[in-house]
């Protein structure tokens, strides 16, 4: 068993306190220790899907207790993915809190972020449905923190908003979790996927209250329409790299339904047939068509990209809801794409924030840093929007190519070519209004522009960007990689051998005997 | 006993959403301890309800499922670590803008000219 797995989650775990009790009054001891385990989180997430790139799946049994009694993290090629897209998203969001400051004008960010990550690595690598509620709770916890950082009257409210709409989606998580164990006396996935097949279809009203729960917490997270109207006023309110971070939040959300939905309630499971085709599927195509609506009626360049994120969220969803291989695999290549474009379009907006001082959608004299910060609007909103030649062209491609067998194929193209249309007009007049219109304004006499973001800010959009360019350039690389993810999603009796038969304490314990007996004295 | 449990949670999570659907902050916070209530009750009885017994998983004849315990001091703990972080925030919404609704004032829903102050970073 090796001690790798548990590292994403144990270095930040360890960092944060450290930064609070060590270096609370040194933002610059903070910055360094943030960001050097921030690489190192990179290495890490690195090594751990080189190792499972192979197809092994690792486990980790905490506190060496076998499961299903003990709580075990398991890496393989899904969780590691999300676990280096994490480490390296995280990575450049520091640089760019770092070089604009970001991180200096209120307290605790480094270390908030730090457990911010800690909850989303351990969310990525548990394989307990509690542990995953739990580490849902720490990074949501971190997130409040980091989402009212620096304060202000019109943060807290969002922030108000967004924190009862999460412990809402919260307690419902629970009330789904009480369900399932009420019914398979069990929350680890591998075991639950095991217990769910052998309920007889007769009773099975229970277990699907559950699934259903469960979908609707995980959407909630993911912001699939109806339950995406937390997302638009936290989003747009939380300073630019927290809002940067939190493009991977949503995504939790995608990978916890990838995850539950074809290893627990696998879409051939009767006793949850149609669920997705039935109702995330329209949900998904809706999401899309309000994300895109939004982005054309948006009147402040924040919530118009609020909006982007909840369009390509759906976008992520259409492909997921398919629940076939090549979907699965277009909806990691599109969730790459989504969560490096939104956090490159979160870290513009703050810097047109910055040289401008508002974001309204309306003609105003030239920002400073126009120059620079209007090319890489132009190459994220390419991304964004799905235009040739960048990476959200290729992930609709492939979306496109795995709807081609589903019944719905003439909406989901309809809808997805539709809005794209959408999309790029809201897109056009949001960067003409605020670039080019600029130029026939001169700036009102006596006032002084706010000074040009650092050269550090840039360094971070920058390479993001290439991350995207990148995406591009490798696509085969990355599709072949997440077909090989998908391919393992699909089939997952050795993920559920690996996990029940690794030896560990109570091992060979039959807890369904001890059941079966305690019934049988429940019935005396 | 059953009908007492599941009578309860029922009640507690019929009020606590009748609650978290007000207006303003403090009823919603209300209403959403209440709801956690409803949650632990019902994690607690998931277990299924056994009068008596200790929650020792051993070879005795009669035991109470112990996981569900575990499951519900967690969520206790956490249930009422967000609720004071939601008490803060709201505290501090209300004192920084005078207002505790929930919701945006009309006209400023981010979309109208009011917000620009707001933007001033």
């Amino acid at each position: 068993m090796s001690h790798w797995i548990v590292l994403p989650v144990i270095l930040p775990a360890i960092l944060a306190p450290f930064i609070v009790l060590a270096a609370r009054y040194h933002i610059g001891i903070q910055r360094v220790l943030s960001l050097a385990g921030a690489i190192a989180l990179i290495g890490i997430a690195a090594a751990l899907a080189w190792q499972t790139a192979d197809g092994t799946i690792a486990i980790y049994q905490l506190g060496d207790w076998a499961a299903p009694f003990g709580i075990v993290l398991v890496a393989d090629r899904l969780s590691t993915m999300m676990v280096l897209l994490t480490a390296v998203l995280g990575f450049f969001v520091l640089l760019y809190a770092v070089g604009s400051g970001w991180d200096d004008r209120g307290r605790h960010f480094h270390a908030l972020f730090q457990f911010q990550l800690m909850g989303l690595m351990g969310a990525f690598l548990t394989g307990d449905l509690f542990n995953l509620f739990v580490f849902f709770e720490v990074l949501l916890i971190a997130s409040y923190g980091l989402m009212i950082h620096s304060g202000g009257a019109v943060r807290l409210r969002a922030g108000v908003q967004y924190v009862l709409f999460n412990l809402l989606g919260s307690t419902l998580f629970l009330f789904a979790l009480g369900a399932l164990y009420a019914e398979t006396g069990t929350l680890n996935m591998a075991d639950l996927a095991v217990r769910v097949a052998q309920i007889d279809l007769d009773g099975t009203v229970g277990i699907r209250v559950a699934a259903v729960l469960l979908i609707l917490v995980f959407a909630i997270k993911a912001a699939v329409v109806p339950l995406h109207f937390w997302l638009p006023s936290s989003y747009a309110e939380a300073p630019g790299p927290v809002a940067a971070l939190f493009a991977i939040m949503t995504k939790v959300g995608a990978y916890a339904i990838i995850r539950v939905y074809t290893l627990v309630f696998p879409p051939n499971l009767e006793a949850t047939a149609g669920l997705q085709e039935m109702w995330l599927l329209p949900a998904a195509l809706i999401s899309v068509a309000v994300g895109m609506i939004g982005i054309l009626a948006a009147r402040h360049l924040d919530r118009l990209v609020a909006y982007a994120v909840i369009g390509s969220m759906g976008m992520v969803m259409v492909a997921i809801s398919l629940f076939t291989p090549e979907g699965i695999a277009a909806a990691l290549y599109y969730i790459l794409h989504s969560t490096l474009a939104s956090a490159a379009l979160f870290l513009v907006v703050d810097l047109v924030r910055s040289g401008r001082g508002n974001l309204a959608l309306r003609a105003a004299p030239p920002m400073s840093g126009t120059a620079l910060t209007a090319g890489m609007f132009f190459v994220v909103a390419i991304a964004m929007v799905g235009l040739p030649p960048l990476s959200g062209f290729i992930g609709k491609l492939m979306i496109l190519d795995a709807a081609i067998s589903s019944p719905l194929v003439v909406w989901i193209w309809a809808v997805v070519l539709g809005t794209g249309l959408i999309s790029l007009v809201g897109f056009s007049r949001a960067g003409s209004t605020l670039f080019w219109k600029a130029t026939a304004l001169s700036h009102p006499e006596g006032e002084d522009l706010p000074p040009a973001p650092g050269a550090l800010s840039y360094v971070a959009v920058g390479g993001l960007l290439t991350l995207l360019i990148a995406l591009t350039v490798f696509a085969g690389p990355v599709y072949r990689h997440a077909t090989a993810v998908a391919a393992q999603l699909f089939d997952p009796a050795p993920y559920i051998s690996e996990v029940l038969n690794t030896p560990g304490k109570l091992s060979g314990y039959d807890a369904s005997a001890a059941a079966g007996s305690k019934l049988e004295s429940e019935g005396h | 006993m059953e009908l007492l449990v599941a009578s309860a949670i029922g009640i507690l999570t019929a009020a606590g959403l009748y609650l978290t659907l007000r207006l303003r902050t403090f009823p919603v916070i209300m209403g959403i301890s209440l709801l956690t209530y409803a949650v632990n009750v019902f994690l607690f009885a998931s277990g299924r309800l056994t009068v008596g017994a200790p929650p020792i998983l051993s070879d005795a004849e009669v035991y109470t499922d112990p996981l569900p315990q575990a499951l519900v001091l967690t969520a206790i703990v956490i249930s009422f670590g967000m609720t004071a972080v939601a008490v803060m925030m709201a505290l501090g919404s209300y004192l920084g803008a005078d207002d505790d609704h929930v919701n945006d004032p009309a006209g400023d829903s981010g979309q109208g000219p009011t917000k620009d102050a707001g933007d001033e970073v």
